[in-house]
């Protein structure tokens, strides 16, 4: 009997997830894995951060708490703090009651919904059309929302300058001054990933004054607030900024890697508008796409940041906790630049240390991932993205000379 | 600064209407009355009509705490410990499909995820037809679900609102004009939201034809064990089907039998021709998946493993899902007293012979509509109350309201 599936090809997986499998299935004890963007303790373990343990006990123990559906748009409590976190306790855009928030499954979620109201809504009726620019290089799975949301128009944006090893900034305002008026724009609001290279203030005060111009839509991605320079606020600034010159934006935030909740699925798309009435319905309009979607959002993880933000004892332990996690990533950062600089490995490597965040984007080209992959057991992502919360204190040492032999032996 | 400068983007959007069962809820609970009764979302309530948090499910958690786990990501399939015990559980232990790994199952968000994945599947490759057969009625969202993923909605007879049951014939009559290859929904048991489900040899003619129409089977069981009280009974027409050789998809929901409603848990299923096909599918579901949410929250799906596979919280859990099976039916025994005690002339046989969560109580959309605004007894339109919110403390003030609206 034929079967209805017989002409459904093999889909080849998705890069982060194999780079991890082949490392898990690799028998070489050396082996480090500098994959998925997951933080690891300086044992290589994951983290539950402790203020999330100390969350999770009261929760168990509170038999008031039950496992009921939230509402469609998510867990009310968590929503107004999460956007909250975003924009600033005293955001003069939240005082004006023109502040709306979506509880999503995850900064990917909240991406999702963002981009099916844009397309429903934004520049016309589904409106399929309407451009929408991502930075090269970018998170892969940023094409694929928006894709996926039915926009049949995905491009680049000019951003990271290979040569340079840093922010192509000429080029990224000259494709914001050619987009066509209304194009979508997907901005990292800090920690880029991949290349960890962020706008300086002025930098982003540029980009802003050409998108306000030439009426681009804003679409924040905050997936490291916090996590970039361990302070909330300063990685909160270019999001901050843009609020203060009168956008009305979207900002899909996560709270996976700062709240170390990853399988919880915690993501909240914070809209700002231009007043209230404006907020009601466009968030009566992302009822009915989270109803077709998931219905209402997994309680477990929205409770647990929604209580922690909302109590102060437990809001500035967590504070402590995401400055841990930033501290040891730039411990790493610093450790890894000078080992280089020490071994004269050709090239500059200031970069390591300038750039910020989870991830580092080396410089290393794909036949040197390649060596580094097979003949030193260190996984990489192709484009030479490098997680640094895969180094530790005890393989720094043979990361760095992997890296100084690769570059001298492989061109 | 510019005029367009004070412009919205959103000028053009149009508030969106109120979501009919989600809304009743809400309009409940504005209402001051201190004899309202919410009869409308199908979420499970004791005999106080409070929410009931399975006893197995605080065990679980508490099992899951001890044991200090990391929070790391899941696989875009899912945890692998739910995924095989939830094909079990639907399927049987000693099923071929799971034997010979012919099946694919993915972890989804609850029954709509789950849903809307397999929507998404069949619009991307089921490219023969795009028409989706739902009985006559279905659960609300069933239609914006297929529709936004680039399917047709169409419908066979199902109910008989002069019998208030299943109009067999019709339904007979009107699948075997269905064009080949269409999908047909079915609901496993429990319809929702009549309460009507057809009876075994019912279902064996619906699966024979089926077969000659060449329709692809997707069947929606979001409540397993709480229709009979039987897990095994209650999978019957999905077990049946597969073994009359159906390759069907298959949704799960753990809201209503584990009572985990708000941690989203449930499961897409499809049956594949052999192994080598199930892989294939598997990868373009975890392409389907990981732009919408990348993968599934981890602890609605711990605590259904946990109770899944640790015996003595299985048998727990059998009891207890009984247990509330057990509480509706007693409760359609009651209203149906309670109304012939209220004098009503009125054959209500219909709420004891349907089944599950629902009752499609026969009233019409204006009878409704008072016994919400004088008796502050809110369903939904169309006749549907869920069983789960009748209590033997509100019974008789509900067959009162029932009555008044229908004399």
């Amino acid at each position: 009997i034929m079967s209805l599936f017989g002409e459904v090809p093999q889909a080849t997986p998705v890069a982060v997830f194999k780079l991890s499998n082949d490392f898990k299935e690799d028998p070489n004890p050396m082996k480090v894995n500098l994959g998925v963007g997951a933080y690891r303790t300086d044992e290589g373990q994951p983290w539950v951060l402790p203020v999330v343990k100390k969350v999770e006990k009261l929760i168990v123990a509170d038999n008031r708490l039950n496992h009921e559906y939230l509402p469609i748009l998510g867990l009310p409590e968590f929503r107004s703090s999460a956007s909250k976190i975003a924009l600033g306790e005293d955001s003069p855009a939240i005082q004006e009651s023109r502040v709306g928030a979506v509880q999503c499954l995850g900064g990917t979620g909240a991406l999702k919904m963002g981009a099916e109201f844009l397309r429903r809504w934004y520049n016309g009726n589904d409106n399929m059309k309407t451009p929408v620019y991502v930075s090269a290089p970018t998170w892969e799975n940023h094409n694929s929302v928006f894709a996926n949301a039915g926009f049949k128009d995905v491009r680049p944006y000019k951003y990271w300058d290979a040569e340079k090893r840093g922010l192509d900034l000429d080029g990224f305002l000259g494709d914001l001054e050619t987009a066509p008026k209304h194009s979508i724009f997907v901005l990292h609001a800090c920690a880029h990933n991949p290349t960890g290279t962020d706008p300086t203030h002025v930098e982003w005060m540029q980009v802003a004054e050409v998108m306000k111009r030439r009426k681009l839509f804003v679409f924040f991605d905050s997936a490291y607030q916090g996590f970039a320079s361990g302070c909330l606020d300063k990685d909160a600034w270019a999001v901050r900024n843009f609020v203060t010159q009168g956008f009305e934006m979207f900002c899909a935030q996560s709270f996976s890697k700062n709240f170390g909740l990853y399988n919880e699925r915690v993501g909240n798309l914070t809209i700002v508008a231009r007043d209230a009435d404006n907020v009601r319905r466009v968030l009566s309009q992302m009822e009915k796409i989270v109803r077709v979607t998931w219905s209402n959002p997994p309680s477990q993880g929205a409770r647990l940041v929604a209580i922690t933000l909302n109590r102060a004892e437990l809001f500035a332990e967590w504070k402590d906790n995401v400055k841990t996690m930033a501290d040891r990533v730039l411990l790493m950062r610093a450790s890894l630049q000078a080992k280089l600089q020490a071994l004269g490995t050709p090239g500059t490597w200031d970069h390591i240390t300038q750039q910020i965040g989870m991830f580092s984007f080396t410089g290393l080209n794909p036949k040197q991932v390649e060596y580094m992959i097979k003949e030193r057991s260190i996984y990489l992502m192709a484009s030479g993205r490098i997680n640094m919360c895969g180094l530790t204190t005890k393989n720094i040492d043979y990361v760095a000379k992997s890296i100084h032999e690769t570059v001298v032996n492989v061109q | 600064m510019q005029v367009c400068d004070l412009l919205s983007w959103w000028s053009e959007v149009q508030m969106g209407p109120p979501d009919p069962i989600l809304g009743v809820s809400e309009a409940y609970k504005r209402d001051t009355n201190p004899k309202k009764i919410n009869l409308g979302v199908g979420a499970y309530r004791d005999d106080q009509g409070k929410p009931y948090v399975l006893s197995c499910v605080r065990k679980a958690e508490a099992q899951i705490a001890a044991k200090k786990l990391d929070k790391e990501y899941l696989a875009i399939g899912g945890l692998g410990d739910f995924t095989k015990a939830c094909a079990k559980l639907a399927l049987g232990d000693d099923n071929e499909v799971i034997k010979s790994g012919r099946n694919i199952t993915v972890q989804t968000i609850s029954g709509t995820g789950s849903l809307r994945i397999g929507a998404n599947f069949l619009s991307r490759f089921h490219t023969e037809a795009r028409d989706v057969y739902l009985p006559k009625p279905s659960w609300g969202n069933h239609t914006p679900i297929f529709r936004d993923a680039g399917m047709q909605l169409k419908a066979y007879t199902y109910y008989d609102p002069k019998t208030c049951g299943f109009d067999f014939q019709g339904a007979l009559n009107d699948i075997s004009k269905i064009p080949e290859k269409s999908v047909i929904m079915l609901h496993a048991c429990a319809h929702n939201p009549t309460g009507v489900d057809p009876r075994p040899e019912q279902w064996k003619e619906i699966a024979d034809l089926v077969k000659k129409r060449n329709l692809l089977v997707f069947f929606d069981m979001a409540y397993q064990g709480f229709a009979s009280g039987d897990i095994d009974r209650d999978a019957w027409a999905v077990r049946y089907f597969i073994e009359q050789g159906h390759n069907i998809v298959l949704s799960q929901s753990f809201a209503k039998n584990m009572g985990l409603y708000g941690e989203r848990v449930g499961g897409f299923t499809v049956v594949c021709k052999d192994a080598e096909e199930a892989k294939r599918v598997e990868s373009q579901l975890k392409i389907l998946i990981r732009p919408i949410y990348s993968n599934p929250p981890m602890n609605g799906a711990r605590i259904a493993a946990t109770i899944l596979n640790t015996p003595d919280l299985y048998k727990e859990w059998l009891g207890e899902v009984h247990g509330m099976a057990n509480r509706i039916i007693t409760m359609r025994e009651l209203l149906v007293a309670n109304l012939k005690k209220e004098g009503s002339t009125r054959n209500w046989k219909h709420v004891i012979d349907q089944i599950g969560m629902f009752c499609f109580t026969g009233l019409k959309p204006e009878q409704v509509e008072r016994l919400t605004k004088e008796f502050s007894v809110y369903m939904t339109k169309d006749g549907r109350i869920s069983m789960a919110g009748v209590t033997s403390g509100n019974v008789g003030y509900l067959a009162q309201g029932i009555h008044a609206v229908t004399k």
